[in-house]
Protein backbone atom coordinates (compact mmCIF):
# COMPACT_ATOMS: atom_id res chain seq x y z
CA UNK A 1 0.00 0.00 0.00
CA UNK A 2 2.57 2.56 1.08
CA UNK A 3 5.06 1.34 -1.51
CA UNK A 4 2.43 1.78 -4.18
CA UNK A 5 1.98 5.41 -3.21
CA UNK A 6 5.74 5.90 -3.05
CA UNK A 7 6.26 4.65 -6.59
CA UNK A 8 3.53 6.85 -8.08
CA UNK A 9 5.32 9.35 -10.37
CA UNK A 10 2.87 11.15 -12.68
CA UNK A 11 3.92 13.45 -15.53
CA UNK A 12 4.31 17.17 -14.84
CA UNK A 13 0.87 18.30 -16.05
CA UNK A 14 -0.93 15.56 -14.09
CA UNK A 15 0.95 16.22 -10.86
CA UNK A 16 0.24 19.95 -11.22
CA UNK A 17 -3.46 19.24 -11.76
CA UNK A 18 -3.57 16.92 -8.74
CA UNK A 19 -1.80 19.53 -6.59
CA UNK A 20 -4.24 22.28 -7.60
CA UNK A 21 -7.25 20.03 -6.92
CA UNK A 22 -5.88 18.86 -3.57
CA UNK A 23 -5.13 22.40 -2.39
CA UNK A 24 -8.55 23.69 -3.45
CA UNK A 25 -10.17 20.81 -1.55
CA UNK A 26 -7.93 21.02 1.52
CA UNK A 27 -8.32 24.76 2.16
CA UNK A 28 -12.13 24.81 2.68
CA UNK A 29 -11.97 21.50 4.56
CA UNK A 30 -9.46 22.82 7.09
CA UNK A 31 -11.58 25.94 7.56
CA UNK A 32 -14.64 23.76 8.15
CA UNK A 33 -12.84 21.54 10.65
CA UNK A 34 -11.48 24.46 12.68
CA UNK A 35 -14.83 26.25 12.57
CA UNK A 36 -16.76 23.18 13.60
CA UNK A 37 -14.43 21.90 16.32
CA UNK A 38 -13.29 25.18 17.85
CA UNK A 39 -15.69 27.97 16.93
CA UNK A 40 -18.78 25.91 17.77
CA UNK A 41 -17.91 23.02 20.06
CA UNK A 42 -14.89 24.11 22.11
CA UNK A 43 -16.10 27.72 22.36
CA UNK A 44 -19.50 26.73 23.73
CA UNK A 45 -17.82 24.25 26.07
CA UNK A 46 -15.48 26.95 27.42
CA UNK A 47 -18.35 29.38 27.84
CA UNK A 48 -20.64 26.81 29.54
CA UNK A 49 -23.37 26.71 26.91
CA UNK A 50 -24.70 24.11 24.50
CA UNK A 51 -23.77 25.59 21.13
CA UNK A 52 -25.48 24.46 17.92
CA UNK A 53 -27.46 21.23 18.43
CA UNK A 54 -29.97 20.92 15.60
CA UNK A 55 -28.17 20.46 12.25
CA UNK A 56 -26.84 16.92 11.94
CA UNK A 57 -25.73 14.66 14.81
CA UNK A 58 -25.00 16.91 17.83
CA UNK A 59 -24.99 19.95 15.55
CA UNK A 60 -21.84 18.96 13.65
CA UNK A 61 -23.26 20.02 10.27
CA UNK A 62 -24.15 23.54 11.44
CA UNK A 63 -21.28 25.16 9.56
CA UNK A 64 -22.27 23.45 6.28
CA UNK A 65 -25.81 24.74 6.77
CA UNK A 66 -24.40 28.22 7.40
CA UNK A 67 -22.29 27.95 4.26
CA UNK A 68 -25.32 27.05 2.14
CA UNK A 69 -27.20 29.94 3.72
CA UNK A 70 -24.41 32.36 2.76
CA UNK A 71 -24.40 31.07 -0.82
CA UNK A 72 -28.15 31.68 -1.14
CA UNK A 73 -27.94 35.30 -0.02
CA UNK A 74 -28.15 38.19 -2.45
CA UNK A 75 -24.83 39.65 -3.60
CA UNK A 76 -25.14 43.28 -2.44
CA UNK A 77 -22.63 46.09 -2.94
CA UNK A 78 -23.08 49.55 -1.37
CA UNK A 79 -24.16 52.41 -3.62
CA UNK A 80 -20.97 54.49 -3.36
CA UNK A 81 -18.65 51.49 -3.50
CA UNK A 82 -15.79 51.15 -5.93
CA UNK A 83 -17.30 48.00 -7.46
CA UNK A 84 -14.27 46.46 -9.06
CA UNK A 85 -11.99 46.77 -6.05
CA UNK A 86 -14.87 45.78 -3.75
CA UNK A 87 -15.36 42.51 -5.58
CA UNK A 88 -11.70 41.59 -5.97
CA UNK A 89 -10.70 42.29 -2.34
CA UNK A 90 -11.95 38.98 -0.79
CA UNK A 91 -10.23 37.07 -3.59
CA UNK A 92 -6.89 38.74 -2.79
CA UNK A 93 -7.23 37.60 0.82
CA UNK A 94 -8.17 34.07 -0.27
CA UNK A 95 -5.27 33.94 -2.75
CA UNK A 96 -2.78 34.71 0.00
CA UNK A 97 -4.27 31.85 2.03
CA UNK A 98 -4.09 29.41 -0.90
CA UNK A 99 -0.45 30.32 -1.52
CA UNK A 100 0.38 29.61 2.15
CA UNK A 101 -0.53 25.96 1.61
CA UNK A 102 1.90 25.64 -1.28
CA UNK A 103 4.95 25.35 0.96
CA UNK A 104 3.46 23.30 3.80
CA UNK A 105 4.95 19.78 3.94
CA UNK A 106 2.59 16.97 5.00
CA UNK A 107 5.44 14.49 4.62
CA UNK A 108 8.82 14.39 2.86
CA UNK A 109 7.23 14.30 -0.61
CA UNK A 110 3.62 15.29 0.10
CA UNK A 111 4.23 18.97 -0.52
CA UNK A 112 3.22 21.14 -3.46
CA UNK A 113 6.62 22.79 -3.79
CA UNK A 114 9.50 21.81 -1.53
CA UNK A 115 11.11 25.23 -1.51
CA UNK A 116 14.67 25.87 -0.42
CA UNK A 117 13.49 28.87 1.55
CA UNK A 118 10.07 27.62 2.67
CA UNK A 119 9.94 29.64 5.89
CA UNK A 120 10.85 32.85 4.08
CA UNK A 121 8.23 32.19 1.39
CA UNK A 122 5.50 31.57 3.97
CA UNK A 123 6.28 34.77 5.87
CA UNK A 124 6.36 36.81 2.65
CA UNK A 125 3.05 35.40 1.41
CA UNK A 126 1.36 35.89 4.78
CA UNK A 127 1.94 39.63 4.46
CA UNK A 128 -0.08 39.81 1.22
CA UNK A 129 -3.51 39.51 2.83
CA UNK A 130 -3.19 43.06 4.20
CA UNK A 131 -3.53 44.39 0.66
CA UNK A 132 -6.89 42.65 0.34
CA UNK A 133 -8.04 43.98 3.71
CA UNK A 134 -7.05 47.55 2.77
CA UNK A 135 -8.83 47.18 -0.60
CA UNK A 136 -11.97 45.93 1.13
CA UNK A 137 -11.98 48.70 3.71
CA UNK A 138 -11.41 51.51 1.24
CA UNK A 139 -13.73 50.36 -1.55
CA UNK A 140 -16.74 49.90 0.75
CA UNK A 141 -17.08 53.72 0.99
CA UNK A 142 -17.98 53.42 4.65
CA UNK A 143 -16.19 55.16 7.49
CA UNK A 144 -16.29 52.12 9.77
CA UNK A 145 -14.78 50.02 7.00
CA UNK A 146 -12.03 52.57 6.44
CA UNK A 147 -11.18 52.74 10.13
CA UNK A 148 -11.20 48.96 10.37
CA UNK A 149 -8.81 48.69 7.42
CA UNK A 150 -6.48 51.32 8.89
CA UNK A 151 -6.41 49.45 12.20
CA UNK A 152 -5.80 46.17 10.39
CA UNK A 153 -2.90 47.62 8.41
CA UNK A 154 -1.26 49.16 11.48
CA UNK A 155 -1.67 45.91 13.38
CA UNK A 156 -0.42 43.62 10.65
CA UNK A 157 2.65 45.77 9.96
CA UNK A 158 3.47 45.86 13.67
CA UNK A 159 3.12 42.10 14.21
CA UNK A 160 4.88 40.95 11.08
CA UNK A 161 8.21 41.94 12.61
CA UNK A 162 8.03 39.86 15.82
CA UNK A 163 6.76 36.94 13.71
CA UNK A 164 9.74 37.04 11.34
CA UNK A 165 12.17 37.61 14.20
CA UNK A 166 10.73 34.73 16.24
CA UNK A 167 11.23 32.35 13.33
CA UNK A 168 14.89 33.37 12.90
CA UNK A 169 15.80 31.60 16.16
CA UNK A 170 14.52 28.31 14.72
CA UNK A 171 16.28 28.92 11.42
CA UNK A 172 19.59 29.54 13.22
CA UNK A 173 19.21 26.37 15.24
CA UNK A 174 18.21 24.18 12.30
CA UNK A 175 20.72 25.75 9.94
CA UNK A 176 18.22 25.73 7.09
CA UNK A 177 15.20 27.67 5.86
CA UNK A 178 13.57 24.67 4.19
CA UNK A 179 10.49 23.49 6.11
CA UNK A 180 11.34 19.85 5.40
CA UNK A 181 14.90 20.51 6.51
CA UNK A 182 13.63 21.90 9.82
CA UNK A 183 11.45 18.81 10.34
CA UNK A 184 14.40 16.50 9.65
CA UNK A 185 16.71 18.49 11.94
CA UNK A 186 14.26 18.17 14.82
CA UNK A 187 13.48 14.47 14.42
CA UNK A 188 17.04 13.31 13.75
CA UNK A 189 18.44 15.48 16.53
CA UNK A 190 19.15 14.41 20.08
CA UNK A 191 19.23 16.08 23.49
CA UNK A 192 22.75 15.58 24.91
CA UNK A 193 23.02 12.30 23.05
CA UNK A 194 19.55 11.05 24.05
CA UNK A 195 17.36 10.75 20.97
CA UNK A 196 14.21 9.50 22.71
CA UNK A 197 11.96 12.32 21.57
CA UNK A 198 14.21 13.80 18.89
CA UNK A 199 14.79 17.48 19.56
CA UNK A 200 11.60 19.52 19.13
CA UNK A 201 12.59 23.17 19.08
CA UNK A 202 9.85 24.18 21.48
CA UNK A 203 12.25 23.07 24.23
CA UNK A 204 14.92 25.63 23.36
CA UNK A 205 12.82 28.13 21.43
CA UNK A 206 9.95 28.39 23.87
CA UNK A 207 10.22 32.19 23.82
CA UNK A 208 10.12 32.09 20.02
CA UNK A 209 7.03 29.86 20.14
CA UNK A 210 5.28 32.25 22.50
CA UNK A 211 6.10 35.29 20.34
CA UNK A 212 5.11 33.43 17.17
CA UNK A 213 1.72 32.42 18.58
CA UNK A 214 1.05 35.96 19.84
CA UNK A 215 1.93 37.38 16.42
CA UNK A 216 -0.23 34.78 14.68
CA UNK A 217 -3.13 35.79 16.89
CA UNK A 218 -2.65 39.40 15.80
CA UNK A 219 -2.19 38.51 12.12
CA UNK A 220 -5.47 36.61 12.20
CA UNK A 221 -7.16 39.66 13.80
CA UNK A 222 -8.62 37.39 16.46
CA UNK A 223 -9.41 38.39 20.05
CA UNK A 224 -7.60 39.74 22.03
CA UNK A 225 -6.27 41.54 18.93
CA UNK A 226 -9.56 41.96 17.05
CA UNK A 227 -9.70 45.78 16.88
CA UNK A 228 -9.96 45.75 13.05
CA UNK A 229 -13.31 43.95 13.25
CA UNK A 230 -14.33 45.06 16.77
CA UNK A 231 -18.09 44.77 16.47
CA UNK A 232 -18.83 46.86 19.55
CA UNK A 233 -16.70 49.82 18.38
CA UNK A 234 -16.66 49.88 14.58
CA UNK A 235 -19.45 47.36 13.88
CA UNK A 236 -17.40 44.87 11.86
CA UNK A 237 -14.58 46.93 10.44
CA UNK A 238 -13.61 46.19 6.87
CA UNK A 239 -16.14 43.33 6.59
CA UNK A 240 -19.20 45.43 7.40
CA UNK A 241 -20.47 45.85 3.82
CA UNK A 242 -19.87 42.26 2.72
CA UNK A 243 -22.68 39.73 2.56
CA UNK A 244 -23.34 36.33 1.05
CA UNK A 245 -20.50 34.43 -0.55
CA UNK A 246 -18.07 37.37 -0.39
CA UNK A 247 -18.35 37.33 3.39
CA UNK A 248 -18.04 33.55 3.25
CA UNK A 249 -14.71 33.95 1.44
CA UNK A 250 -13.39 36.20 4.23
CA UNK A 251 -14.55 33.65 6.78
CA UNK A 252 -12.98 30.72 4.91
CA UNK A 253 -9.72 32.62 4.46
CA UNK A 254 -9.54 33.51 8.15
CA UNK A 255 -9.96 29.94 9.37
CA UNK A 256 -7.85 28.36 6.65
CA UNK A 257 -5.09 30.85 7.48
CA UNK A 258 -5.42 29.92 11.16
CA UNK A 259 -4.92 26.28 10.17
CA UNK A 260 -1.94 27.13 7.96
CA UNK A 261 -0.26 29.17 10.70
CA UNK A 262 -0.89 26.41 13.22
CA UNK A 263 0.71 23.98 10.76
CA UNK A 264 3.72 26.27 10.35
CA UNK A 265 4.07 26.51 14.14
CA UNK A 266 3.81 22.70 14.34
CA UNK A 267 6.54 22.33 11.71
CA UNK A 268 8.84 24.92 13.27
CA UNK A 269 8.48 24.02 16.93
CA UNK A 270 6.87 20.58 17.33
CA UNK A 271 8.63 18.47 14.72
CA UNK A 272 6.10 18.70 11.88
CA UNK A 273 4.94 15.55 10.11
CA UNK A 274 7.35 13.13 11.77
CA UNK A 275 7.42 11.24 15.07
CA UNK A 276 10.84 10.51 16.58
CA UNK A 277 10.24 6.74 16.94
CA UNK A 278 9.96 6.13 13.20
CA UNK A 279 12.94 7.01 10.97
CA UNK A 280 12.16 10.01 8.75
CA UNK A 281 13.03 8.05 5.59
CA UNK A 282 10.24 5.50 6.24
CA UNK A 283 7.62 5.06 3.52
CA UNK A 284 4.93 4.95 6.21
CA UNK A 285 5.02 8.75 6.31
CA UNK A 286 3.08 8.90 3.04
CA UNK A 287 0.07 7.89 5.15
CA UNK A 288 1.18 8.77 8.68
CA UNK A 289 2.71 12.18 7.88
CA UNK A 290 -0.56 14.05 7.25
CA UNK A 291 -2.14 12.44 10.34
CA UNK A 292 0.76 13.35 12.63
CA UNK A 293 0.80 16.90 11.27
CA UNK A 294 -2.96 17.16 11.71
CA UNK A 295 -2.74 16.05 15.34
CA UNK A 296 -0.03 18.64 16.06
CA UNK A 297 -2.00 21.32 14.22
CA UNK A 298 -4.98 20.58 16.43
CA UNK A 299 -2.84 21.04 19.57
CA UNK A 300 -1.53 24.43 18.35
CA UNK A 301 -5.00 25.51 17.16
CA UNK A 302 -6.36 24.67 20.59
CA UNK A 303 -3.92 27.16 22.17
CA UNK A 304 -4.78 29.81 19.56
CA UNK A 305 -8.54 29.44 20.00
CA UNK A 306 -8.30 29.04 23.77
CA UNK A 307 -6.80 32.52 23.95
CA UNK A 308 -9.35 33.76 21.42
CA UNK A 309 -12.33 32.63 23.47
CA UNK A 310 -11.13 33.70 26.90
CA UNK A 311 -9.37 37.07 26.65
CA UNK A 312 -11.06 40.48 26.29
CA UNK A 313 -9.96 42.92 23.59
CA UNK A 314 -6.86 45.11 24.01
CA UNK A 315 -6.94 48.85 23.42
CA UNK A 316 -5.34 50.09 20.18
CA UNK A 317 -2.35 51.72 21.95
CA UNK A 318 -1.81 48.66 24.16
CA UNK A 319 -1.66 46.57 21.00
CA UNK A 320 1.05 48.72 19.43
CA UNK A 321 3.15 49.00 22.58
CA UNK A 322 2.96 45.23 23.13
CA UNK A 323 4.41 44.65 19.68
CA UNK A 324 7.10 47.32 19.65
CA UNK A 325 8.11 47.45 23.32
CA UNK A 326 7.75 43.83 24.42
CA UNK A 327 7.63 41.28 21.61
CA UNK A 328 10.25 42.75 19.25
CA UNK A 329 12.93 43.33 21.95
CA UNK A 330 12.27 39.84 23.34
CA UNK A 331 12.60 38.34 19.86
CA UNK A 332 15.90 40.20 19.31
CA UNK A 333 17.26 38.91 22.64
CA UNK A 334 16.16 35.42 21.61
CA UNK A 335 18.08 35.71 18.32
CA UNK A 336 21.26 36.92 20.06
CA UNK A 337 21.15 34.16 22.70
CA UNK A 338 20.41 31.48 20.10
CA UNK A 339 23.23 32.66 17.83
CA UNK A 340 25.74 32.76 20.71
CA UNK A 341 24.74 29.29 21.94
CA UNK A 342 24.85 27.91 18.40
CA UNK A 343 28.46 29.03 18.05
CA UNK A 344 29.54 28.05 21.59
CA UNK A 345 27.88 24.61 21.84
CA UNK B 1 15.77 22.11 -22.56
CA UNK B 2 14.16 23.54 -25.71
CA UNK B 3 10.58 22.97 -24.45
CA UNK B 4 11.47 24.67 -21.17
CA UNK B 5 12.88 27.67 -23.02
CA UNK B 6 9.72 28.05 -25.10
CA UNK B 7 7.49 27.88 -22.03
CA UNK B 8 9.73 30.39 -20.26
CA UNK B 9 9.59 32.80 -23.18
CA UNK B 10 5.79 32.60 -23.43
CA UNK B 11 5.43 33.21 -19.69
CA UNK B 12 7.90 36.10 -19.91
CA UNK B 13 5.95 37.88 -22.65
CA UNK B 14 2.57 37.42 -20.92
CA UNK B 15 3.89 38.75 -17.62
CA UNK B 16 5.79 41.56 -19.35
CA UNK B 17 2.66 42.66 -21.21
CA UNK B 18 0.69 42.71 -17.95
CA UNK B 19 3.46 44.74 -16.31
CA UNK B 20 3.49 47.30 -19.14
CA UNK B 21 -0.29 47.71 -18.98
CA UNK B 22 -0.12 48.05 -15.21
CA UNK B 23 2.70 50.58 -15.36
CA UNK B 24 0.81 52.71 -17.90
CA UNK B 25 -2.32 52.61 -15.75
CA UNK B 26 -0.30 53.71 -12.68
CA UNK B 27 0.55 57.02 -14.34
CA UNK B 28 -2.68 57.57 -16.30
CA UNK B 29 -5.53 56.61 -13.98
CA UNK B 30 -7.33 59.38 -12.12
CA UNK B 31 -7.71 57.76 -8.73
CA UNK B 32 -4.81 57.59 -6.31
CA UNK B 33 -5.90 54.27 -4.76
CA UNK B 34 -6.30 52.68 -8.19
CA UNK B 35 -2.83 53.88 -9.16
CA UNK B 36 -1.38 52.20 -6.05
CA UNK B 37 -3.28 48.98 -6.82
CA UNK B 38 -2.01 48.92 -10.41
CA UNK B 39 1.47 49.31 -8.93
CA UNK B 40 0.81 46.04 -7.05
CA UNK B 41 0.40 44.33 -10.43
CA UNK B 42 3.69 45.75 -11.72
CA UNK B 43 5.67 44.75 -8.62
CA UNK B 44 4.10 41.26 -8.52
CA UNK B 45 5.03 40.89 -12.21
CA UNK B 46 8.63 41.76 -11.36
CA UNK B 47 8.60 39.03 -8.68
CA UNK B 48 7.23 36.55 -11.23
CA UNK B 49 10.01 37.47 -13.67
CA UNK B 50 12.63 36.81 -10.98
CA UNK B 51 11.13 33.34 -10.51
CA UNK B 52 11.40 32.74 -14.27
CA UNK B 53 15.07 33.69 -13.96
CA UNK B 54 15.44 31.00 -11.24
CA UNK B 55 16.41 33.41 -8.48
CA UNK B 56 13.87 32.55 -5.84
CA UNK B 57 15.49 34.53 -3.02
CA UNK B 58 15.22 37.82 -4.90
CA UNK B 59 11.63 36.99 -5.91
CA UNK B 60 10.50 36.28 -2.35
CA UNK B 61 12.33 39.36 -1.06
CA UNK B 62 10.51 41.40 -3.70
CA UNK B 63 7.18 40.08 -2.41
CA UNK B 64 8.05 40.61 1.26
CA UNK B 65 9.54 44.09 0.90
CA UNK B 66 7.60 45.70 -1.94
CA UNK B 67 4.17 44.03 -1.81
CA UNK B 68 4.06 43.26 1.89
CA UNK B 69 5.56 46.45 3.26
CA UNK B 70 5.99 49.33 0.81
CA UNK B 71 2.64 49.00 -0.98
CA UNK B 72 0.89 48.57 2.35
CA UNK B 73 2.53 51.78 3.58
CA UNK B 74 1.45 53.54 0.36
CA UNK B 75 -2.16 52.41 0.79
CA UNK B 76 -2.04 53.25 4.49
CA UNK B 77 -0.75 56.76 3.75
CA UNK B 78 -3.31 57.39 0.99
CA UNK B 79 -6.16 56.17 3.18
CA UNK B 80 -5.07 58.40 6.06
CA UNK B 81 -4.93 61.51 3.87
CA UNK B 82 -7.10 61.59 0.71
CA UNK B 83 -9.02 58.37 0.29
CA UNK B 84 -12.00 59.38 -1.80
CA UNK B 85 -13.63 56.98 -4.22
CA UNK B 86 -14.40 58.04 -7.80
CA UNK B 87 -12.13 60.03 -10.10
CA UNK B 88 -10.03 62.99 -9.02
CA UNK B 89 -9.55 65.57 -11.79
CA UNK B 90 -6.66 67.53 -10.21
CA UNK B 91 -4.64 64.34 -10.12
CA UNK B 92 -2.62 65.36 -13.18
CA UNK B 93 0.57 67.14 -14.10
CA UNK B 94 1.19 70.23 -16.24
CA UNK B 95 1.87 69.68 -19.93
CA UNK B 96 5.57 70.61 -19.63
CA UNK B 97 6.03 68.15 -16.78
CA UNK B 98 4.42 65.40 -18.89
CA UNK B 99 6.86 66.03 -21.73
CA UNK B 100 9.88 66.00 -19.42
CA UNK B 101 8.67 62.81 -17.77
CA UNK B 102 8.05 61.13 -21.13
CA UNK B 103 11.49 62.20 -22.36
CA UNK B 104 13.20 60.75 -19.30
CA UNK B 105 11.25 57.51 -19.75
CA UNK B 106 12.38 57.16 -23.39
CA UNK B 107 15.98 57.95 -22.43
CA UNK B 108 15.94 55.33 -19.65
CA UNK B 109 14.42 52.75 -22.01
CA UNK B 110 17.18 53.35 -24.55
CA UNK B 111 19.97 53.31 -21.97
CA UNK B 112 18.81 50.17 -20.14
CA UNK B 113 17.89 48.38 -23.36
CA UNK B 114 21.34 49.07 -24.79
CA UNK B 115 23.18 48.01 -21.64
CA UNK B 116 21.14 44.80 -21.35
CA UNK B 117 21.67 43.81 -24.98
CA UNK B 118 25.32 44.77 -24.79
CA UNK B 119 25.84 42.99 -21.46
CA UNK B 120 24.19 39.65 -22.18
CA UNK B 121 24.62 39.32 -25.99
CA UNK B 122 23.71 35.71 -26.87
CA UNK B 123 23.33 34.26 -23.35
CA UNK B 124 20.17 32.17 -23.16
CA UNK B 125 17.85 31.54 -20.24
CA UNK B 126 18.55 27.82 -20.18
CA UNK B 127 22.25 28.36 -19.64
CA UNK B 128 21.71 30.24 -16.39
CA UNK B 129 21.97 28.10 -13.28
CA UNK B 130 19.32 28.01 -10.57
CA UNK B 131 20.60 30.34 -7.87
CA UNK B 132 20.31 28.70 -4.46
CA UNK B 133 19.73 30.94 -1.47
CA UNK B 134 22.63 29.29 0.34
CA UNK B 135 24.95 30.44 -2.46
CA UNK B 136 23.64 33.99 -2.18
CA UNK B 137 24.23 34.10 1.57
CA UNK B 138 27.66 32.46 1.21
CA UNK B 139 28.81 35.13 -1.22
CA UNK B 140 27.28 37.96 0.84
CA UNK B 141 29.05 36.84 4.01
CA UNK B 142 32.40 36.08 2.40
CA UNK B 143 33.24 37.94 -0.82
CA UNK B 144 30.94 40.92 -0.27
CA UNK B 145 31.14 41.11 3.53
CA UNK B 146 32.54 44.66 3.69
CA UNK B 147 30.00 46.27 1.30
CA UNK B 148 27.23 44.41 3.13
CA UNK B 149 28.31 45.75 6.52
CA UNK B 150 28.72 49.27 5.14
CA UNK B 151 25.20 49.10 3.71
CA UNK B 152 23.86 47.88 7.05
CA UNK B 153 25.46 50.84 8.84
CA UNK B 154 24.00 53.19 6.22
CA UNK B 155 20.51 51.78 6.70
CA UNK B 156 20.88 51.95 10.48
CA UNK B 157 21.94 55.59 10.22
CA UNK B 158 18.92 56.34 8.01
CA UNK B 159 16.65 54.60 10.53
CA UNK B 160 18.02 56.59 13.47
CA UNK B 161 17.83 59.77 11.39
CA UNK B 162 14.17 59.15 10.61
CA UNK B 163 13.38 58.63 14.29
CA UNK B 164 15.27 61.82 15.27
CA UNK B 165 13.41 63.84 12.63
CA UNK B 166 10.02 62.42 13.62
CA UNK B 167 10.40 62.93 17.36
CA UNK B 168 9.13 66.25 18.68
CA UNK B 169 10.91 66.37 22.05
Amino acid sequence: MTLLIASFAPPYWLSTLIKVLVISAVVPTTALILGMVFLFKIMSWMQSRLGPQEAGPRGTLQLLADGVKFLQKEDIAPNGADLWVFKVAPLVVLMSTLLLYVALPASMHLVVADLDVGVFFVLAIASLSVIGVLMAGWSSANKYSLMGALRAAGQLIAYELPMVLAVIGVVIQAGTMSLNGIVLAQNNGSIFGWGGIGFPYILTQFLGFFIFIAAVQAELTQPPFDMPVAESEIVSGYQVEYTGFRFLIFFLAEFATAFAFAAIAAVLFLGGWAVPWLPTASDWYYVLGPMVLFAKVMIVSFIIFWVRFTYPRFREDQLQSLAWKVLIPLALVNIVVTAVLKVVL
Amino acid sequence: MFALLVAQNIAFYIIAALMVVGALRVVTCKNLMHAALWLVLVLAGAAAQYILLASEFVAITQVLVYLGAIIVLFLFGIMLTRAKTGTDEDLDNKKSAKFIGGGIAVLLLGLMGYSLIDGFKDTEFGNLMVQRTAQVSDSIFSTYLLPFEVLSILLLAALIGAIVLARRD
